[in-house]
């Protein structure tokens, strides 16, 4: 028994090379090629839809989209018709519109709530900040109704002012969770030796915590820029689909009421999807970091 | 137009003022107090805003939301649980049967082919490149994945050319007949959710990816030295580590697989069986206009998440300190 | 500049005293020096003075000023950290000027203040670049740098030596020491070395779990330490101390009689003492001395360590000599019976 064991431990190694070698070696091949289908897989839907963008309809309704790699025929009249027919022109403004004020609040409203929970002491400091935990998770859902009725009362729907009130309320628990760990970790000795310099709170937060914190204001700044461009129920609730909707809602209902034909449709998703590609691929650093952050650690 | 650039710029102003109307002038106010009281009263001058904006948006609406569930269509009447008795009826029992269906599938799927991805791009030198790739319909709207998988699964009857993607390869490789993908009941539940796939496993990736990295190279080098082999290592050292990390996903997929509208609503709208929780409270909301059955299914949708509400507090309470 | 007086101060954390009833008086101009073990509350003290910490009861004087409810920034204190606590995202230059900004003070002036205190500190060329870009040492020094343009009354220093090497650790200590002559004010230190406390201090508080050990000067803690923890804390290495019995001028250690020249004051004869001898007190004693039985011996160069026991209990030697004695022989030895310390066993005070 003994024996056995030790010998085909010896054995192994000589055993090995010839069949490990040649087993590593397919089993790379194996590795790469499954990486390539899924990266292959991953992309082809968004390629798909970029190279319909410049397909008239008449190819689209006869052939597949990769018959443009046969034949290349581009055109621009599905983006013109998108822009001028189809109101996407104005939907990016609207988006932007949404988008900016949302995302500087949220970043300011995190970072307040964040530097209190983080750098002071007091009671009900760990209940506050658990219901910040809990609020992440809660279904956006839930709060439509009331507040439905709640900017009606106050005659604020078809403005902006509610959609920025409600997706930075959704995003700010989140927020200050992501942050609230960095801003933990800044040492006490900096903001002790600005005290003695003579800071006073605000200055501290505004001279000492916010340009030490760059790069997860970054993160949060991101990935809230990615939730209130993307989002679609929130905006459809409260702007509508006439001429305050934002991309979401507009791409939404030329997709529902097949309005103005599926290459406008495609060239409308395009502009849509354009600028969070751009940052997502340029500013993927931070992305990254604002995904990580945020993960309830286990 | 101009209202919209009036508006922005009103925001970019009125945002910031919201946030510090009461922390400036608060924290002159104190000026004056000792050091004591400052420092008991400071915490709460700077939770101010913050505090008002989560009651307003969240805590507020939590308990309206409760109160609604309880009351008629227009909310001004009590009608005890009728509302919970028809959201548990033979009406929603389909669109509660399709989201259990989608809590099941989605975050099992996605943690699987995730954790896959993980391991897999932790071994080759192009990880960057090719976690990129999964990341970028991270970054789109789900509006968009919709509409870019509605031409994916484009179904022509047979005969005439396919030209969606999916049903090309299909009638190409296999010579059978096109499958209308969102139509057929079969399969289109399962249609929706890999949307959702291929739209969240970017993040899933990203989370699993640290995970892996974050296991000690040492513990998978004293494995294969006691004799372990790849299947081994992965399932006595890899999948332990990083079950915690696999539970964050699939909690984080389970709660979005609750909440999800954006897909159903421009794929299907929920038709050919395919309605989901949240699309119910929409068409509920606005197009039946019943403020308490929609709030039934907004509590519904709070009790179904509430367990990993807790858990998420238990977890980070323990994690010490807080 | 200014005096500064502690009265009777005490500090609570959730029900736990850690400081009781500290009473210290720091003269004009003085560099005083808490040291003491970790943990023994110096540093709390340091930051009650500082403000940073609340004071739970007592009073803290600065000047003729009571500053118990004034914030740091009244104070008119400057502290250098242990961590140096550099503004990171700042220049040299704005890290030292940042104080005398927010006082509104104008632009030229604040150059003028930084770039004296720059001179002094011989940080002149370092203005521009950011904390990242310099050494430990640079740091520590732009760290003395912002204090000292702020013109305090009082500096504080806590441990600011502790995260340098060695040798610029001895540097630095020089550095300070003259900076403190140069500009003549109070300077509050704070360190767990004794050897800082002995080399720069004018007087010594020695602290331990929260009470005043001693405070006096260096030399007279070296020559009268209080008690047997002074006596053992300060001075390297330790004091030797030995369990013995008074009687007859004489203190008895097992069977060797060590004579002893000055009388323990509440003389009775028989009574159990501590009988200590620092290191450097004993001396070779060729033939008839006290046997000490070697078990290490530990050459630095300079002098000589040996470490043995002496009737059974153990004690440190320290030698000009060269000793080549090897383990388990004996080396015969002798004690001043001058330089020799007693200590009650039960209170540990000393008691001659």
């Amino acid at each position: 028994m003994m024996m056995s064991a030790i010998e085909s431990r010896r054995a192994m190694p000589v055993a090995a090379p010839s069949t490990s070698r040649l087993g590593g070696r397919l089993k790379r091949i194996a590795l790469h090629g499954a990486v390539l289908l899924l990266c292959v897989v991953w992309f082809t839907p968004v390629l798909s839809l970029f190279v319909t963008t410049f397909r008239s309809e008449s190819d689209s309704s006869l052939t597949g989209w990769w018959h443009a790699f046969v034949e290349w025929r581009p055109v621009l009249s599905n983006y013109v018709e998108a822009i001028y027919l189809a109101g996407v022109g104005r939907s990016v403004v609207n988006s932007i519109v949404l988008t900016i004020p949302t995302v500087l609040g949220t970043v300011l409203f995190s970072a307040i709530g964040a530097f209190a929970l983080a750098r002071m002491r007091f009671r009900g400091r760990i209940a506050v900040f658990l219901a910040m935990v809990g609020f992440q998770v809660l279904p956006p859902q839930l709060v439509l109704v009331p507040m439905l009725k709640f900017f009606l009362a106050l005659g604020l729907t078809g403005t902006f002012i509610p959609v920025w009130i409600i997706e930075m309320g959704l995003t700010v628990p989140f927020g200050i969770f992501l942050l609230y760990g960095f801003f933990a970790s800044i040492p006490s000795d900096l903001v002790e030796a600005a005290r003695i310099d003579g800071a006073s709170e605000p200055r501290i937060f505004f001279q000492i915590i916010l340009p030490l914190s760059g790069a997860v204001l970054a993160s949060l700044a991101i990935l809230q820029f990615m939730i209130a461009w993307n989002h679609l129920l929130i905006p459809l609730i409260f702007l509508g689909s006439g001429s305050l909707s934002p991309l979401t809602v507009q791409v939404a209902s030329l997709a529902q009421t097949n309005a103005g034909g599926l290459n406008t449709l495609t060239a409308a998703t395009f502009i849509s999807v354009v600028v969070p590609l751009v940052l997502i691929v340029s500013l993927q650093k931070y992305f990254v970091r604002g995904v990580l952050g945020g993960a309830v650690k286990g | 137009m101009s209202s919209q650039i009036l508006q922005l710029f009103l925001g970019l102003l009125a945002v910031p003022a919201m946030a510090f109307a009461i922390i400036l002038p608060g924290e002159l106010a104190i000026r004056r107090f000792s050091q004591k009281r400052q420092s008991s009263l400071r915490p709460w001058i700077w939770l101010s805003p913050v505090l008002a904006l989560v009651g307003l948006v969240i805590a507020y609406p939590l308990v309206a939301s409760i109160v609604l569930s309880f009351r008629d269509a227009s909310g001004s009447n009590w009608v005890g649980f009728r509302n919970f008795v028809w959201a548990f009826g033979t009406a929603m029992r389909p669109v509660l049967f399709n989201n259990v269906l989608w809590i099941v599938v989605f975050p099992l799927l996605t943690a699987m082919l995730a954790l896959s991805a993980a391991i897999m791009l932790d071994r080759v030198k192009y990880e960057r490149i090719a976690r990129t790739f999964l990341i970028l319909p991270t970054a789109m709207s789900f509006v968009a994945g919709a509409v870019i998988w509605k031409m994916m699964y484009t179904y022509a009857p047979p005969l005439q050319p396919q030209t969606g993607t999916l049903n090309a390869i299909w009638t190409a490789v296999t010579g059978k007949m096109p499958i209308a993908w969102l139509i057929d009941r079969s399969i289109n539940n399962y249609a929706l959710i890999f949307v959702a796939v291929w739209m969240s496993i970017g993040v899933s990736t990203l989370i699993l990816s640290a995970g892996v990295k974050n296991i000690p190279r040492e513990l998978v080098e004293a494995a294969k030295i006691d004799g372990a082999g790849e299947w081994a290592v992965f399932r006595f050292v890899t999948l332990p580590s990083l079950w915690p990390t696999i539970l964050v996903v699939l909690t984080t997929q389970a709660i979005f697989s609750l909440k999800v509208f954006d897909i159903v609503y421009v794929m299907t709208n929920g038709s050919f069986g395919t309605d989901v929780i949240a699309n119910k409270m929409y068409s509920e909301l606005f197009v039946r206009q019943n403020l308490g059955t929609a709030s039934a299914i907004a509590v519904l949708l709070l009790i179904l998440a509430s367990p990993v509400i807790f858990m998420n507090i238990k977890q980070i309470r323990s994690e010490g300190g807080e | 500049m200014a005096n500064v007086n502690l009265r009777d101060i005490r500090k609570v954390y959730n029900h736990t005293q850690v400081i009781h009833g500290v009473n210290v008086d720091i003269d004009d101009g003085e560099f005083v020096v808490l040291v003491g073990p970790s943990g023994c509350g110096k540093s709390t003290l340091l930051r009650m003075i500082a403000g940073l910490e609340e004071i739970s009861d007592g009073q803290i004087h600065i000047g003729s000023t009571i500053v118990n409810e004034m914030s740091p920034k009244d104070r008119d204190i400057a502290m250098v950290f242990q961590s140096y606590a550099l503004y990171p995202h700042m220049t040299v230059a704005q890290n030292m000027g940042f104080s005398l900004q927010l006082r509104g003070g104008a632009k030229p002036e604040i150059r003028a203040q930084v770039e004296k205190a720059a001179k002094i500190l011989n940080l002149e060329a370092l203005l521009e670049r950011y904390p990242r870009q310099l050494s430990g040492g640079q740091r520590q020094r732009v760290a003395m740098g912002r204090a000292i343009v702020r013109n305090p009354q009082v500096f504080l220093f806590d441990e600011p030596l502790s995260n340098l090497d060695a040798k610029l650790r001895v540097t630095m200590r020089g550095e300070i020491k003259a900076l403190h002559q140069r500009l003549g004010s109070t300077m509050i230190y704070v360190t767990h070395d004794q050897v800082e406390a002995m080399t720069m201090a004018d007087k010594i508080v020695v602290m331990r779990d929260g009470f005043l050990e001693q405070v006096g000067t260096p030399l007279s803690l070296y020559d009268r330490p209080a008690n047997v923890f002074v006596a053992g804390f300060i001075g390297s290495p330790g004091m030797n101390l030995l369990s013995g019995r008074y009687a007859e001028g004489n203190v008895g250690i097992g069977d060797i009689a060590l004579p002893v020249s000055e009388r323990p004051s509440s003389a009775s004869e028989g009574r159990q003492v501590i009988y200590g001898i620092r290191p450097e007190h004993l001396i070779l004693s060729g033939d008839g001395g006290v046997p000490l039985v070697v078990e290490v011996v530990e050459p630095t160069g300079a002098e000589t360590h040996v470490i043995g026991r002496v009737a059974g209990q153990r004690v440190i030697g320290v030698f000009r000599e060269r000793i080549t004695t090897r383990p388990g022989d004996f080396l015969s030895i002798a004690c001043d019976p001058a330089k020799v310390h007693l200590f009650d066993p039960q209170s540990e005070h000393r008691i001659n």
